[in-house]
């Protein structure tokens, strides 16, 4: 395989939105409810059923909107793409075609030295179909309607994906961003969030070769290994003297390969037409605006001011900013005490993450606790107890048993800074050391660790390290 | 009127008559009609306790608008627990858990529902031929050749032949290019098609989702209000239906009219038809003439294009909205070796020929190379039959024509399609507008059968146009002829 090929991606993501009922039912829009639990008349494609549209939907769309860079159109209209199949009752997908509701929007996306900036050409709204489960017995196919009418946001880019890294780092941008305006929960393992693969291949800078659309992929992991196996075949095609064809793939979660569902010769003609049930939907500027100011803080501007303005590290700050609930709790513990940002972003990042990470919690569960947190931290940073006090009793703190002072109180850990008491300890430490003090006069550094230690040793642990250490020297330069 | 509601309320209020005995007469008669005009009868021990809450608020002298009153219902309503089927094959077994909107409208006024009105399958047919209960016979014949069976219209030809046979009071029918008003024409009775958006559509098995609209077909303009008043609610659960403030349709029916109307008449609708026809307009004139009407003749640009415009945007419309028949869920299902083989004879044998014609006629239109020819075309001559109608309206109250070509016909008489959709060339332009139209009985042919004329009125008028339509039915005195 030669080197001088490139993939030229642009991918079709499905947002489902998290709204509390269905696009244009009232059905309940949850998962993991029993089998066709969440259906009514409407969804079961019932005779003389009508859609009324859920204008939650539409507010969501606009903050979509705001949130991506796009144009809002006032005008959008609502068509029928018209197919048969079992999961889909109607006989249609409601759907938006010529006139979506957002169009030319774009998201920046990071890459190891610079940002790039990915074009969206579209974004609508349509109802997503149900599931058809064919492995359950060997003769029969079952339906769970239970996620037909479920709201779609269908956001399509431009071509503009040229790796897999780019296309993850798409996809990972797009979902914060979701997430952030709280319209979609971004869990990819239950469909909230699923991408379309359009790809093809390219020599460097040559012209656009024949796309294949890769459908249905709902992981990261599967898209990064689609891309990478679809790039090659496509290659090797080629390469071997052959064509691509455009097909709709499948991709094989258990083989990790592509394989054709359908060439375009069989494609459906969806004969599109708008939806005479329902009356196109007209937005004010009123509304716009209103919605607006429901919008709320992105990533992006978060992230630019945890590094600014509370001066944190730009890799500590990203980890903060990747999701909303992160940012949220970091800002709340902000608010509640005068230890610094950076201080707590360090804390938070580290031992605070990585309990939740062992107990398996929700970042947000900690909302309630921030209190403790942050007069734990205050005790850390004003050197009441030491960084590995602070350390050993935060599991404590945030188990809810009891508060900090309280805790460091009970077992006796508050630091001696004392520097009186301390200056007595470290002057009997030195008794005995003559041998050593010279070795450190003569120039041997690693001496004061031992000294340090030693002193330690003899406050149980409890000394404050920094003062041990200034006061060490003082008397070692002597 | 004997048969009119407010004859038959006094009767009962009366104690002439009780809610049940009425009942047995009505059901008594339809039973042993050879109309064909009811594919479901039901049986009075289905609606006995709606009888005796009905009898009981007589008695109590609180009676509902159409308390006791037997109707007929069009086989295209929900109704629930009661057999609901389009008239086609694929909806046969098919009994809903719900209750359309207008149909709950007309229980809740205390009507009682004596059974579902046959019809043309999916209401797509103007004779009534479609149905896969077999073609509805007009009550009427013709006095020169008495042996014929006569069709009542279509699509909502059973309703029509009901009311006019007497075996019921009035039925609820569904107009989308004409089925109510052509029905109600050639059998003599009253139909009323309202502005688009006055009834809710929710729970009526949809043709053309643009252009269907609920309204009765009865003995009496009179009639037509009353129900009108039940039916003609907003509906939440109905995106298009429109929340305009509604009247008392009723109430004033019969007074004076206080200022001049001016009336016109599209000389183009009268180029070409029979002198039967044109007496109808003629008798009218003179009817109204001297209650302060004037009569001018208008133009449309637009007629012409009519047809062809409704046979591309109805069908594109229910080639969709006829997709959810497919045998999986509900109705009829023929068993095949694939998914596709499923579909395929479900809905092969399902649905009957006219059915199909139209499904492939919109599914063609809509298709990939050939929407912008014809479904987007369709569209923009559409919306200049409407600026054609608003043009008129400028300058007149009311358009006069006659509701149809020609009169009641021989069932089997017009096979060819183009000939049986032109039946319909006076009511689908008003259909495409969105307009409301009444239709009634204004005279007889020469071979004695009813002729019918319409009023179109502008939109949300139908005040006005009942007015109109009842001063006309008091002078030409069509029951008396």
């Amino acid at each position: 395989m030669s080197n001088n090929w490139e993939m030229v991606i642009g991918l079709e993501v499905h947002a489902q939105l998290n709204t509390s009922s269905k696009l244009f039912s009232s059905s309940p829009n949850q998962f993991g409810s029993e089998p066709n639990e969440n259906v009514n008349f409407i969804d079961s494609g019932m005779p003389g059923m009508l859609p009324v549209m859920n204008f939650a939907c539409i507010e969501m769309a606009i903050k979509t909107g705001f949130a991506l860079n796009f144009n809002i159109n006032k005008y959008s209209v609502f068509e029928r793409k018209n197919y048969f199949y079992p999961d889909l009752p109607q006989g249609y997908q409601i759907s938006q075609f010529e006139f979506p509701i957002l169009t030319e929007g774009f998201i920046n996306i990071d890459n190891p030295d610079n940002q790039k900036k990915i074009r969206i050409e579209r974004a609508h709204l349509e109802q997503d179909a149900g599931k058809s489960i064919h492995d359950i017995d060997p003769k029969f196919s079952f339906i769970d309607l239970n996620r037909v009418g479920t709201p779609l946001l269908e956001i399509v880019s431009y071509p503009d994906l040229s790796s897999a890294e780019e296309v993850v780092s798409y996809m990972s941008s797009l979902r914060q961003v979701l997430m952030y305006i709280d319209v979609c929960d971004g869990n990819m393992q239950e469909g909230s969030l699923r991408a379309d693969v359009n790809l093809s291949v390219r020599h460097k800078g040559g012209e656009l070769g024949t796309r294949c659309e890769i459908k249905n992929l709902n992981s990261f992991k599967f898209i990064r290994q689609a891309i990478e196996y679809e790039f090659k075949r496509q290659i090797d095609v080629i390469e071997s003297g052959g064509k691509i064809e455009q097909n709709t793939m499948l991709f094989d979660t258990s083989t990790g390969e592509t394989r054709a569902m359908r060439s375009k010769e069989f494609s459906h003609d969806y004969r599109y037409f708008p939806d005479p049930d329902l009356l196109p939907v007209n937005l004010t500027q009123d509304l716009i605006d209103k919605v607006k100011t429901l919008v709320g803080e992105l990533p992006q501007a978060k992230l630019d001011k945890f590094i600014k303005d509370y001066n944190v590290d730009k890799d500590i700050a990203k980890i903060i900013t990747a999701e909303k609930q992160n940012a949220i709790l970091f800002e709340k513990m902000i608010s509640e005490t005068d230890v610094k940002p950076k201080f707590i972003a360090a804390w938070l990042v580290g031992d605070i993450f990585a309990f939740i990470k062992e107990n398996n919690l929700e970042v947000s569960s900690l909302n309630e606790k921030t209190k403790e947190i942050t007069d734990l931290l205050k005790l850390v940073s004003d050197d009441v107890i030491s960084n590995k006090a602070g350390k050993e009793i935060l599991p404590r703190v945030l188990n809810g048993q009891g508060n900090p002072s309280d805790i460091v109180k009970e077992l006796g850990l508050e630091q001696v800074s004392d520097s009186g008491e301390l200056e007595k300890i470290i002057d009997e430490s030195l008794i005995g050391e003559e041998e050593n003090i010279s070795k450190f006069q003569g120039g041997s550094d690693r001496v004061l660790g031992y000294f340090v230690g030693k002193c330690l040793k003899a406050t149980k642990g409890k000394g404050n390290p920094k003062l041990i250490n200034k006061i060490l020297l003082e008397r070692l330069k002597k | 009127m004997k048969n009119s509601i407010s004859h038959i309320k006094n009767s009962l209020r009366g104690k002439k008559i009780s809610v049940e005995e009425l009942y047995d007469e009505f059901f008594t008669k339809a039973k042993s009609s050879k109309t064909n005009s009811f594919n479901l009868l039901l049986d009075k021990e289905i609606n006995i306790q709606s009888i005796k809450e009905s009898q009981k608020r007589y008695e109590n002298g609180n009676p509902l608008p159409l308390d006791g009153i037997p109707l007929g219902i069009k086989d295209l309503f929900c109704t629930k627990g009661i057999r609901t089927t389009a008239s086609s094959k694929i909806l046969s077994n098919f009994t809903p858990d719900y209750e359309s909107f207008i149909t709950q409208k007309l229980l809740d006024d205390g009507s009682i529902f004596i059974g579902k009105n046959n019809c043309d399958e999916f209401a797509m047919g103007s004779s009534n031929e479609t149905s896969f209960f077999g073609p509805v016979k007009n009550p009427w014949k013709n006095k020169n050749v008495p042996t014929d069976d006569l069709v009542p219209g279509g699509s909502s030809g059973g309703s029509a032949a009901a009311v006019a046979e007497g075996t019921c009071v009035a039925s609820m029918g569904t107009d989308t290019g004409g089925s109510i008003r052509q029905p109600a024409s050639l059998c003599g009775i009253v139909g009323l098609k309202p502005t688009f958006g006055s009834c809710s559509r929710w729970g009526i098995v949809a043709f053309a989702s643009s252009l269907d609209q609920a309204g009765p077909l009865t003995n009496s303009v009179e009639d037509a209000a009353l129900i009108l008043n039940s039916i003609n609610k907003h509906d939440f659960n109905d995106s298009t239906s429109s929340n305009h403030v509604r009247e008392d349709y009723l109430y004033g029916i019969n007074d004076k009219l206080d200022q001049k109307i001016k009336i016109g008449i599209p000389s183009d609708y009268l180029k070409d038809v029979s002198g039967d026809i044109l007496s109808q307009i003629e008798n009218t004139k003179k009817a109204l003439f001297k209650h302060n009407v004037e009569f001018v003749d208008v133009e449309f640009k637009t007629t012409e294009y009519a047809l062809s415009t409704y046979y591309i945007l109805a069908p594109a419309e229910a080639s969709s909205n006829l997709a959810r028949y497919d045998g999986i869920r509900y109705g009829v299902r023929e068993e095949g070796k694939t998914l596709d083989d499923i579909y395929l004879n479900s809905r092969t044998r399902g649905f009957g020929d006219e059915v199909t014609r139209r499904i492939l006629i919109g599914a063609y239109v809509l298709s990939a190379g050939y929407y912008d020819a014809y479904y987007r075309q369709a569209q923009k001559v559409r919306r200049l039959i409407k600026d054609d109608f608003q043009r008129i309206f400028n300058d007149v109250d009311f358009i006069l024509t006659p509701t149809t070509p020609n009169e009641a016909f021989k069932i089997g008489d017009k096979l060819d399609p183009i000939s049986m959709y032109k039946n319909d060339i006076y009511t689908v332009p008003t259909s495409l507008a969105g307009l409301p139209g009444i239709s009634i009985p204004s005279g007889l042919s020469t071979n004695g059968l009813p002729l019918g004329i319409q009023f179109i009125g502008n939109y949300f008028e139908e005040k006005k146009l009942l007015q109109i339509a009842a001063l006309a039915e008091k002078e030409l005195n069509f029951n008396e002829q």
